[in-house]
């Protein structure tokens, strides 16, 4: 096992899952054998704040926060928070993000405006950028609520982890009744390309 | 066994695994989730108390009889316990005692960033602080050796990025207490009256004195050298971010924070060229180094202010920094109240109605937020019924009809009841709001006396808010529906032209709430856009289930999302033009 640490910054609005999606990283991780630490701020942020979540894997970990400029992975749930964080990203970093833009307080009384084409902006700055239809592929896959799923399945692809780490982790994490549906979100997003 | 455990939740199983008999606490983030994990273990009578010092002394009533017990809470949290914790100093334990206290640096979700290692040093009470989740539970444990050896409760500090981030740690087994709870009687030892606390004094003395020399020879201060160029001295979650960004350097880990072992830290700098002290907020440990004479670099070059991360370590010690993505200025996301919420409609009145709001601490603190903008005040728990007694002592008559005061069920529970006997003892005449909304919802939905369950989740008596409002000499008490906002501006007016105290209670639940059958949603409306005129009227209640689309018709339009709406209605009635109805 190498020394290095990667490094994978979660960030969206508060309710969207992003918890979660950690939690069964962070789960994958330590089920693979490596250390793991993972941080995140809630208290506050529950009531659709920005939300980021760290989380870290290696041989040992020291620190449970991403430093600026060392995100290998950046995994955005939706458009402005994950531009508002590429400052975690290291040059040449991954994103991959969800095709969603859900407006803050300021937007949606309309004293400010949504900033256009962020997506692209995404893409120009970290050219390695998938972007998912997340939300449309859950609804496939049998429940709007799984985009977080095929998001996941999307960034797994992206991580040298063995994919029975993943669904053993999966199967701990998610509640019985959903986990059909989410099993098939997160194969549906190591699909893609 | 191996699991992923939050700082939190390890210390919960380190007092489960301690043989903890009794947890006690008052919800404050970055704190709350300790008590909801010892929950799980029924071994521990876990409870909510109404307020972190009643929260102190039920731990102290338990240990007193012989039983381990768990006290958590807030840095704010542990102002309010201090007259205890001070006396507690002296009189020690019989089981063991320890009071968590998580600070937070960076006030993610606080009014203030003190440090709390200040009063470990005030009360002379020893302190230790983990570095990780497994530190949290190792740490929790001896913290009940050290509370029973040296006969002292023992603090355990966490700042929120160790109480609220998971890493591995090991589980162990429950050690079963040998002593039995009962009362044994020791009026020398728990009774402070000037006399024995005199007594007592000295006992505390010679044991910080121990304390600080047993400490160089316990294995959580720790050594580790490396490169003697660069020494550092550290604790906590600072020393995760020392190892990030000085792999080289030597260190000296402290797991007991206070008392300081000060051989070993003079052994320590004896060994290094250069010593530095890496903490968060104050310079604790760098005084108390300075003062026994050693050169040591530490608040030149590492703000007082604000939490450490691995960048800012890196660029205290000159270290170049990544290369970083920068971004344009994007709209802010703050928090806000959820659709649906029932302080919505007290705030756009109190808005409307021009009101002067002392302000307190719950959800309805974001009541200061545009558009509501209705919150002119908030210091700490429970104040702002007193700020408004001492508003309206000073004020004109005229001025003085503009003070209303806004309380949650559980902040008035907490320390607001206090300052409401004085308003009505000394003849305040403000208008006090207590938003009840059942639960103590800013910290995550907790049960509290009022919302009728434990903890436990036993069914409990719910405190009958209006009755206990006018056994403490209120006359007039009003309760409203906060949802009907003619209700609102009616009553609200009304109470406010009184020239004595009032009391209006809110009776609509959060939208929250985990219990099934507390709340209901209504059915989501949705906007009739050829009857919308584009006023921007419902624009003011900051709902976030409403969006103004600019695009739709030459002067915008409201649109309300579906998906988001739960049915309240204050918006519609906000709407002159009856574009605001329910959805087809």
């Amino acid at each position: 096992m190498s020394d290095k640490v990667t490094n994978i910054v979660l960030v969206g609005v508060g309710g969207q899952g992003i918890l979660l999606a950690a939690e069964i990283l962070s789960e994958t991780f330590m089920l693979a054998g490596f250390d793991v630490k993972k941080s995140e701020i809630h208290g506050m942020s529950q009531r659709g704040g920005s939300v980021v979540s760290h989380v870290r894997y290696g041989k040992e970990v020291f620190s449970p926060m991403v430093p600026e400029g060392e995100g290998d992975i950046l995994f955005g749930f939706e458009l402005m928070e994950s531009y508002r964080y590429l400052s975690l990203l290291k040059p040449g970093g991954t994103v991959v993000v969800n095709d969603l833009c859900i407006a803050p307080p300021s937007v949606l009384v309309g004293q400010e405006t949504y900033p256009a084409d962020m997506a692209l902006k995404i893409q120009e700055l970290c050219p390695d950028c998938l972007l998912v239809d997340g939300q449309n592929l859950a609804i496939e896959a049998g429940n709007a609520r799984a985009a977080n799923t095929v998001l996941l399945g999307a960034v797994s692809k992206r991580l040298d982890i063995e994919e029975k780490y993943w669904v053993e982790a999966i199967e701990k994490m998610v509640p019985k009744k959903a986990l059909e549906v989410n099993l098939k979100a997160f194969q549906m997003g190591r699909g893609l390309k | 066994m191996k699991e992923i455990l939050s700082g939190n939740e390890a210390i919960a199983r380190g007092a489960y695994e301690a043989g903890v008999k009794v947890a006690c606490a008052y919800p404050g983030t970055p704190s709350t989730e300790i008590l909801e994990n010892t929950v799980r273990y029924r071994e521990i009578d876990s409870s909510w108390a109404t307020n972190e010092k009643v929260a102190l002394e039920v731990g102290i009533g338990a240990s007193f009889v012989g039983a381990r017990s768990l006290v958590t809470m807030k840095h704010v949290g542990v102002n309010v316990a201090a007259d205890p914790l001070f006396t507690l100093s002296y009189t020690g334990v019989n089981g063991g005692l320890v009071l968590v206290c998580a600070d937070d640096p960076e006030l993610h979700s606080s009014q203030n960033e003190q440090d709390s290692r200040n009063y470990a040093k005030f009360a002379k009470v020893p302190m230790l602080e983990p570095g990780d989740s497994q530190e949290c539970l190792e740490f929790t444990k001896l913290a009940y050796e050290i509370s029973e050896k040296y006969d002292t409760p023992v603090l355990l500090r966490t700042t929120t990025r160790i109480s609220h981030s998971k890493s591995v740690v090991n589980l162990g087994e429950r050690t079963d207490q040998v002593r039995e709870a009962k009362i044994e009687k020791n009026a020398a030892k728990f009774v402070m009256l000037p006399g024995n606390a005199r007594v007592r004094h000295v006992v505390v003395e010679d044991r910080t004195v121990q304390l600080s020399k047993d400490g160089c020879c316990m294995p959580i201060n720790r050594v580790e050298m490396r490169d003697t160029k660069i020494g550092v001295i550290t604790a906590g979650i600072s020393y995760q971010h020392v190892r990030e960004a000085l792999p080289e350097a030597s260190v000296l880990k402290l797991g007991m924070v206070h008392p300081l072992p000060f051989d070993l830290i003079r052994d320590f700098a004896a060994k290094v060229e250069k010593l530095y002290v890496v903490e968060e907020l104050d310079p604790f440990i760098e005084e108390q180094v300075k003062a026994i004479g050693i050169p040591v670099v530490g608040k030149e070059i590492i703000s007082i202010c604000g939490e450490l991360t691995p960048g800012r370590v890196r660029k205290a010690f000159g270290l170049p920094e990544n290369a970083q993505t920068t971004v344009e200025k994007l709209p802010g996301r703050p928090p806000n109240m959820c659709p649906g919420c029932p302080h919505r409609g007290v705030f756009y009145t109190l808005n409307q109605l021009k009101a002067y709001v002392s302000g307190d601490i719950g959800c309805y603190t974001l009541g200061f937020m545009p558009p509501l903008s209705a919150m002119d005040t908030c210091v700490c728990m429970g104040a702002s019924i007193g700020m408004a007694t001492g508003a309206v002592k000073v004020l004109s008559p005229e001025e003085r009809k503009k003070v209303v005061a806004v309380i949650g069920d559980s902040t008035f529970l907490h320390t607001g009841i206090n300052g409401l006997m004085d308003m009505v003892y000394n003849k305040g005449a403000a208008t006090v709001i207590i938003l009840d909304n059942r639960i103590t919802a800013m910290t995550g939905r907790q049960e509290n006396p009022g919302s009728g369950h434990t903890l436990m989740d036993d069914p409990a008596n719910a405190v009958d808010f209006e009755l206990l409002c006018k056994a403490i000499g209120v006359k007039n008490v009003r309760t409203i529906n906060p949802l009907d906002l003619d209700e609102c501006r009616t009553v609200i007016s009304e109470e406010m032209e009184r020239p004595e105290t009032s009391v209006i209670i809110t009776d609509k639940p959060c939208v929250l709430i985990k219990r099934e059958g507390i709340f209901k949603a209504g059915a989501p409306l949705q906007v009739v856009e050829e009857s919308c005129t584009g006023c921007r009227a419902c624009l003011k209640i900051g709902c976030p289930a409403i969006e103004w689309i600019p695009a739709s018709g030459k002067k915008g339009k409201a649109h309300i999302d579906p998906l988001l709406c739960n049915g309240c209605d204050v918006c519609s009635q906000l709407c002159k033009f009856s574009a605001i109805q329910e959805a087809k």
